[in-house]
């Protein structure tokens, strides 16, 4: 019976990932495909939510909220405020360079055919194994993380904090008008 | 599930963004492309992390994030820049480095 229970969870999850993964990948196309540069960072928040949701399936809730809270609450309306104050024109031919078309799309196509080749060679059907085991196990706990990141990463974190500080105080004296 | 088929999302938001960052003109657009490539990296991190029970990989994934932040609002700044020195931010006309 707590197989049967396991294998129909699985399967549960698999088809969240499919839905999820989907309009994923939809609304990444129309983000670089739209001419309304408004809309472009409107599906971006699609996007970024579908990618919220995979860290819930990957059981990593506190970066899916870090996501949230930085990406869609931050990052996309510094977007928006950069459209508004650029006054870009909405629509029209000059959106997109059209004699780069062909050759982004080849370079794209190659690097995700290539990509694809060898993560298929190499993982295979390698399993997650999400299943039946809890999220301490999966070393995936807020309070991991924040063990992984105040004890071994330490340095790296105060350098991070340094860098957010000095890029502040970069786009303050970029962005003044005198 | 499989661990491939979060690798290859990730791959497809890779190329998606890399096909962003080639085709677009307006500096904002390659901005937001460059979004969905870092996207897809954090993905194989946390990915990875829950693979092989680490949580170093939403470490690194929480750094990536800080340093996309600070990346935006410097490019945001840098394209602002741009657009009062020349009313534009058609990125294919600054080109003053070509020699």
């Amino acid at each position: 019976m707590s197989v049967f229970a396991a294998t129909e969870v699985l399967v549960a999850q698999n088809i969240a990932f499919g839905i999820i993964a989907i309009a994923i990948v939809v609304a990444a196309v129309r983000v670089v495909t739209t001419n309304n540069v408004v809309h472009a960072a409107l599906w971006l928040v699609v996007v970024l939510g579908g990618i919220a949701a995979q860290y819930i399936l990957l059981a990593a809730e506190f970066t899916a909220i870090v996501q949230v809270l930085v990406y869609i609450g931050a990052i996309v309306v510094l977007f928006l405020f950069g459209i508004m104050l650029t006054r870009a024109r909405l629509g029209g031919e000059n959106m997109v360079n059209k004699k780069m078309r062909p050759a982004a799309m080849v370079i794209a196509v190659a690097m995700f055919g290539l990509m694809a080749y060898s993560l298929w060679d190499f993982f295979g059907d390698t399993e997650l194994e999400v299943m039946g085991r809890s999220t301490a196990e999966l070393g995936q706990t807020t309070a991991q993380v924040s063990d992984s990141l105040f004890l071994t990463y330490l340095v790296p974190f105060e350098v991070v904090s340094v860098l957010l500080l000095a890029a502040l105080t970069g786009a303050i004296v970029l962005a003044r008008r005198d | 599930m499989f661990l491939n088929q979060f690798l290859l999302l990730a791959a497809v938001l890779f190329a998606i963004g890399v096909y962003g960052v080639l085709t677009r003109r307006n500096g904002v657009m390659v901005l937001m492309s460059i979004e969905l490539i870092l996207n897809a990296v954090n993905i194989n991190l946390i990915a990875f992390g829950t693979h092989l029970s680490d949580p170093t990989g939403q470490a690194f994934a929480l750094f990536v994030i800080a340093v996309a932040a600070a990346e935006v609002g410097v490019g945001l700044a840098i394209v602002l820049m741009l657009y009062r020195s020349r009313r534009s931010i058609d990125i294919d006309s600054v080109d003053q480095l070509k020699g």
